[in-house]
């Protein structure tokens, strides 16, 4: 059976199991719509949060930066792990206890104001739509692939089966299809890195082999890896290249925007008890570090062997023949790769051979977005293993897509429509706003995917950035003081998005449209802090100002500060209420 | 609700554990892995340092025993303070 057939064949059977039970727990009320009637597990809940969590940023893009990276993309594993310890202490449990379905739905009470709801359902909605441009990339390059077609079609077809996907099923379809996906993306990631990790260094546990001996040097792999990059003149693997501020608030912006994107905070709202939402947010890191943990190795070992697949003899010696590319069986995805447009080699000084370095000489061009799905053909694993992890990649990119567009179309349907514009509308109209909402949201989200700002992790940053920057701080306030009011709490909120969007839209593009940035984040704005890093300060501001404006308007009502006092204490915390 | 001086007692226990749990989050995440990792490179770890195994993996696995050590502790705080659901 060729590849094609068999990817087909795999991707194929994972989808009919996850429309399957979808269509199986199919959601009747808009309460089990939201957030699945209350009644799931803590593992379950954090498995299914793990699946919401990783997405094609996680499972498709990450490993390529950090093989093309090195230490400097560790911000990527410590930033989007550590959120965790935030969401669990500072957010989680309180949220639980507030006992409502959305995050507006609390920042509208606890601010006692319908603007306050409107301001947080704008930056929500900002910041999910960014978040899903870095799915869309994501899934035209698995569908480009494993369809073989060129990106763009591929990105058509991706847009066209997330939007089949995400209407069908509410909150709770999507919890039970979440842990089928978690389960499908896990074993997807995990089996490659074990064979290439027995192939390299002879340890079954990639994680672990990152730090043993290389089989063939006899070496540390990482030894091995800074000696083969450097001799073609890149940058050393484990060395630091980003500057040390860059990297710290980069790091802390993925970590707090962790703690503000509404699609994993509404995770916690579907637990039994306050606290369950505690150990939910541990469960989820649990299964979520099982990724994380295997992706250093991915990374380290893609990069070692992309390098010693254009230089067979080692790195000193000349580099792979042309006519080897053309037709040798074992290079068949170099071939593959190039069909879709996000791999390129051009013979530029006519040896006959392609040259990969860091010179102008350089004839090999890779997208970083596909290291993962190629990792498995690159290490001549067998054909089922390849249409795993493009039935992996697919899995991660369509939960997190269908978990976004849950909180976005929950965000316009139940805070903007039902509590403001038309309190009267029928539980299925409710429904039908959802479900166009959703609609519209994944056509925008193609259209700027088309030009998407970076790769899809890079991409999914910009998201992190602006929730960083507008929710986390609101949500933060709202719990830990009473001082903070209506009026402090929009101005706080305005000044961190709006501080954060400009600043990526003038490195990025306005609208992420392409040439009409001022700066590159190559040469940014303000010292050495790249857009992607900027959501931190943007947090600060929206801190202070917030504060300031709380401290020169009326004190918060006491009824407000005695619903800050109940949130605080588990005791209490019922199922939750629809209003 | 529990009387006032109990809830009161109870999150401020509740504060200092939250804070404790992210003086270590910070160390180990933004001190070894980023601030501090020139002064950890004299401990070699698989052909790198210390520092690069924290940012990489080490900081990951100290969330962890974070998180799960806050919910135990925090469920026995619920319990003594009669908070508990």
């Amino acid at each position: 059976m060729d590849q094609f057939t068999l990817n087909l064949l795999v991707v194929g059977a994972t989808f009919v199991l996850y429309i399957g039970i979808a269509i199986w727990a199919r959601a009747g009320s808009t309460s089990e719509f939201y957030a699945a009637g209350r009644g799931v597990h803590p593992v379950v809940n954090g498995m299914a949060t793990g699946a919401d969590w990783m997405s094609a940023a996680s499972f498709i893009s990450m490993a390529g930066l950090i093989a093309f990276g090195g230490y400097d993309t560790s911000t990527y594993l410590m930033g989007w792990t550590g959120g965790y310890v935030l969401l669990a202490m500072l957010l989680a449990p309180y949220l639980r206890k507030f006992g409502k379905f959305t995050v507006p739905e609390f920042i509208g009470d606890r601010f006692y104001s319908q603007t306050a709801r409107t301001v947080a359902v704008i930056c929500l909605i900002v910041a999910s739509i960014t978040y899903v441009i870095g799915q869309m990339t994501g899934v035209g390059v698995a569908f480009s692939r494993f369809l073989e077609v060129d990106n763009t079609t591929g990105l058509f077809i991706g847009a066209a089966i997330v939007f089949l996907y995400a209407v069908l099923g509410g909150m709770k379809g999507i919890t039970y299809t979440q842990v089928a996906q978690y389960v499908v993306l896990i074993i997807a990631y995990t089996i490659p890195a074990i064979f290439i990790s027995l192939q390299l260094t002879g340890n079954p546990i990639p994680g672990l082999g990152l730090f043993s001996n290389d089989v063939n040097t006899g070496a540390p792999i990482l030894s091995t890896l800074n000696d083969t990059v450097e001799a073609l003149g890149f940058a050393s693997y484990t060395g630091q290249h980003d500057t040390t501020l860059n990297m710290f608030l980069f790091t802390m912006t993925l970590m707090i925007g962790t703690a503000g994107l509404p699609h994993v905070i509404v995770r916690f709202f579907t637990v039994p008890k306050v606290a369950d939402a505690r150990s939910s947010a541990g469960w989820a890191l649990v299964f979520i570090a099982l990724l994380y943990l295997t992706a250093p190795a991915v990374g380290a070992m893609a990069r070692l062997n992309l390098v010693s697949t254009f230089y067979p003899n080692g790195v000193n010696e000349p580099a792979v023949e042309m006519t080897a590319i053309e037709n040798d069986q074992n290079l068949a995805w170099v071939r593959n790769w190039a069909q879709t447009g996000l791999l390129s080699f051009d013979d530029k000084n006519g040896d006959g051979r392609i040259e990969y370095n860091a010179s102008d000489a350089n004839e090999l061009t890779v997208n970083r977005d596909i290291i993962t799905l190629a990792n498995p053909e690159i290490a001549n694993l067998p054909g089922w293993v390849i249409a795993l992890v493009a039935a992996g990649g697919l899995a991660a990119a369509l939960s997190t897509a269908a978990g976004l567009l849950m909180a976005i179309s929950s965000a316009v349907s139940h805070d903007l429509i039902k509590s403001q514009i038309n309190p009267g509308i029928s539980e299925k109209g409710e429904l039908l706003a959802a479900r166009i909402s959703m609609a519209v949201a994944i056509v925008v989200a193609t259209y700027l995917g088309l030009n998407p700002p970076g790769f899809a992790a890079q991409t999914v940053a910009l998201a992190f950035g602006l929730a960083a920057s507008s929710i986390f701080p609101a949500l933060m306030m709202g719990i830990f003081t009473k001082r903070i009011n209506n009026t402090g709490a929009v101005a706080g909120m305005l000044t961190g998005l709006a501080t954060t969007l400009i600043y990526i839209f003038l490195h990025k593009g306005w609208f992420f449209i392409p040439d009409t940035n001022t700066f590159t984040d190559a040469n940014p704005m303000i010292l050495s802090i790249k857009s992607t890093s900027f959501g931190v300060i943007g947090a600060v501001l929206n801190f202070i100002v917030a504060y300031v404006v709380s401290n020169a308007t009326k004190e918060t009502p006491e009824d407000i500060q005695e619903l800050v006092e109940s949130i605080r204490v588990p005791k209490g915390a019922g199922a939750a209420v629809d209003h | 609700m529990a009387d006032k001086s109990s809830s009161n007692a109870y999150w401020k226990a509740n504060i200092r554990t939250i804070q404790i749990s992210l003086v270590i989050w910070f160390i180990v995440s933004f001190g070894f892995g980023i601030l501090l990792r020139p002064m950890l490179a004299g401990i070699k770890i698989g052909g790198t340092d210390l520092g690069f195994w924290f940012a990489q993996q080490g900081s990951i696995l100290v969330f962890l025993v974070l998180i799960f050590t806050y919910a135990w502790r925090m469920n026995k705080l619920d319990r003594e303070h009669g908070v508990e659901e």
